[in-house]
């Protein structure tokens, strides 16, 4: 779907300052070779199975689909080591800096699950580990600070801009032009300069390969009808969306942060709100003024409390091959009490968005729905017991 | 010829380029400032379009934006301070910003309002050589601005010869592989960095940047190129100043290595 300079149509590239080249040119060349090679494939499959507890479950959500007079499959990424899909990416990503040789590794969160997934491949390969999160982040998600911390990395706030996911990115990638030699930075979802978001897609697309004989087993073929997930950046949507892009008889929901309400003023609804740009050395779609000045989002969610998507994305959704649908924060919050309590199934405030999107979504009655659960909600409970009033 | 490319026909040695983030400290200041560098002896003024996430720049160049932008500094704003500046002074001016900024400015329409306002170059650290190769190189003739690409100690032989081929101008060499205002000093690693690049025979001259902030290593930077730039170092200063012409006459004094005198209605260079 990527061309060789990293384009999905006209979105991606690689918009880096110079300082940035050698490293980035250097994982260009060389990460379709290493991460196809039987080597590297045997290392990931089999860590991904005896670590990470893949196959991850396709769970059909009977008393869900009841609700909904339709048939609900659930992904269960939620069930992962780490509790999310990320560590997929972050299991791909260490591997291959090992392969690079190298010995110190940088990254960005903002929910925190991919932090703690890469706190946890960096102390199972017992290199150095260094995270950037925003301030505002690292206060509503602090179960998540705690877990990076216990698995010995160190948290770096971010204190610029909103002082959330955007502002740890431009950290991270700050400490990358600052060690250009001995680091790598594993960057947490489809986002940031070729070849960050097919690489990324590529070692989330195992969610999709999953799918294809998971579905076939449970319901006599391989595509469902709808895909529906959440998008910060992306990674768990093109990692469910993967191996059906070029099935048009399958749609494909990507499921945005609106926050308070897309004009509000306090949203992350990149489709609806963004224009064509450059955030993060891609071209892609995010919130700007007519300077070409970013604006801060805002969402209940951290982990999708972005400006941007990624370039695959933009793409998607410009050419209409993928629908968006923007849910607000009090809606999100609602679909995750309902799931609670009807499948006894706590997503994140993330995963909450993509539930919610039932509500909206037009569908038929015999269809199959998936739906990737993409993390569980653990790290949300202060978020959550602040609604426990509402429902009880 | 622009007056960049007349500068460096002109002068071999010494030249100095200060950076300034436009609408910082004062959303006006920017005449004054100009007027001031030229004033002290500066020969190229490189001037920040403030951004709201610049990747490439460390705290100092960082906060200034923040406060330009709180200024209420724009594009359109900015261009109108330099034209009515331009007919003040016939000093080089290079712009510096990111590559967003001129994407949504329109890139045609920002090429031109640049011609129209008396810019004569540009520093878009973001623009990769590709892009600009493939995208926007013809553009950039037919208005005749000026370019810089930059180089840093990891940037490879091929590459270098890549950047003096689509360099117009001069090469802006990164003297250490960080963000603005990162480091301080010049290490001997650096020197044969600089002597590496020097024995390359190129073809455009190069102005060592980041990490250049006072006397020793000003003269150090230009002993392996035409002369350096500097931001940060400036930027602080300007952050404490009271009176910029005085400051800023003071700053270049240092840098120069010259005494520096009290600024009086009479006083020139
Ligand atoms: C559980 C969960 N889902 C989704 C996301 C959003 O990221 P992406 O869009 O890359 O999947 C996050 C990010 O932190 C997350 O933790």
């Amino acid at each position: 779907m990527v061309n060789d300079k990293g384009y999905y149509g006209e979105f991606g590239g690689a918009f880096i300052p110079e300082m940035l080249y050698p490293n980035v040119e250097e994982l260009r060349r060389c990460y379709v070779e290493v991460s196809e090679s039987d080597d590297f494939q045997k290392d990931f499959r089999r860590l991904l199975k005896d670590y990470v507890g893949r196959p991850s479950p396709l769970y059909l959500a009977e008393r869900l689909s009841e609700h909904y007079q339709t048939n609900i499959y659930l992904k269960r990424e939620d069930l992962n080591h780490t509790g999310a899909h990320k560590i997929n990416n972050t299991i791909g990503q260490i591997l291959m800096a090992q392969r690079l040789g190298k010995k110190r590794i940088i990254a960005e969160t903002g929910a925190g699950q991919h932090g703690v997934a890469t706190a946890t491949v960096c102390a199972l390969m017992g290199v150095e580990c260094i995270v950037y999160m925003g301030e505002v982040d690292i206060e509503r998600q602090a179960p998540n600070v705690g877990r990076m911390k216990m698995l010995g990395a160190e948290v770096r706030p971010a204190t610029s801009g909103s002082k959330t996911l955007k502002d740890a990115t431009n950290e991270a990638i700050r400490d990358w032009i600052n060690n250009p030699e001995d680091t790598h930075y594993i960057i947490g979802s489809v986002v940031g300069p070729h070849p960050y978001p097919d690489m990324v897609a590529r070692f989330q697309s195992v969610i999709s390969e999953e799918m294809l004989w998971q579905l076939e087993e449970q319901t006599g073929k391989e595509d469902p009808d709808i895909i529906v997930a959440c998008v910060g950046g992306g990674s768990n949507a093109a990692g469910s969306y993967y191996h059906y892009l070029n099935k048009e008889n399958v749609r494909l929901i990507a499921v945005e942060a609106a926050g308070m309400g897309i004009h509000s003023g306090e949203s992350a609804a990149t489709s609806v709100l963004g224009t064509k740009g450059v955030i993060h050395g891609s071209r892609t779609l995010l919130m700007q003024t007519e300077d070409g000045q970013i604006i801060e989002p805002y969402s209940i969610s951290a982990g999708l409390d972005y400006p941007g998507i990624g370039p695959m994305h933009a793409h998607l959704i410009d050419t209409g091959r993928a629908e968006a649908i923007s849910i607000t924060d009090e809606d999100a919050v609602k679909a995750a009490f309902f799931l609670a309590r009807t499948e006894g199934i706590i997503p994140a405030l993330e995963t909450a968005h993509a539930f919610a999107a039932l509500d909206v979504l037009e569908y038929r009655k015999d269809d199959i729905i998936v739906i990737n659960l993409s993390g569980r909600g653990d790290k949300d409970l202060a978020i959550f017991s602040k609604y426990f009033d509402q429902h009880e | 010829m622009n007056r960049i490319e007349k500068l460096f026909a002109e002068r071999q040695k010494d030249i100095l380029n200060i950076y300034f983030t436009a609408g910082y400290p004062g959303l006006n200041d920017t005449e004054t400032i100009i007027l001031s560098l030229e004033k002290a002896g500066v020969d190229l003024i490189e001037i920040g379009m403030p951004y709201s996430d610049p990747l490439a720049d460390g705290p100092t160049i960082q906060e200034s934006g923040q406060i330009a932008l709180q200024n209420g500094m724009t594009l359109d704003l900015l261009f109108q301070q330099i034209a009515s500046t331009r007919s003040k002074t016939e000093i080089p001016l290079v712009m510096m910003g990111y590559f967003n900024q001129v994407m949504q400015y329109g890139e045609e329409r920002f090429l031109k309002a640049c011609v129209n306002a008396g810019v004569d170059g540009l520093i878009l650290p973001d623009l990769p050589l590709y892009e600009y190769e493939h995208q926007f190189k013809d553009l950039f003739e037919k208005y005749g601005l000026c370019i810089s690409f930059l180089i840093t100690p990891q940037t490879p032989e091929e590459r270098i010869k890549k950047v003096d081929e689509l360099t117009r101008g001069f090469i802006y060499m990164v003297s250490n592989a960080s963000i603005t205002g990162a480091k301080k000093g010049i290490s001997e690693q650096q020197v044969d960095y600089f002597e590496r690049i020097g024995a390359m025979q190129l073809s455009h001259p190069r102005l060592i940047g980041f990490g250049i902030s006072d006397h020793e290593t000003f003269s150090t930077a230009c002993q392996y190129s035409k002369g350096a730039i500097i931001g940060s170092a400036y930027i602080k200063k300007m952050s404490k100043s009271e009176n910029i012409e005085q400051t800023t006459l003071d700053f270049v004094s240092m840098v120069r290595g010259r005494r520096s005198s009290a600024v009086s209605p009479q006083s020139s260079d």
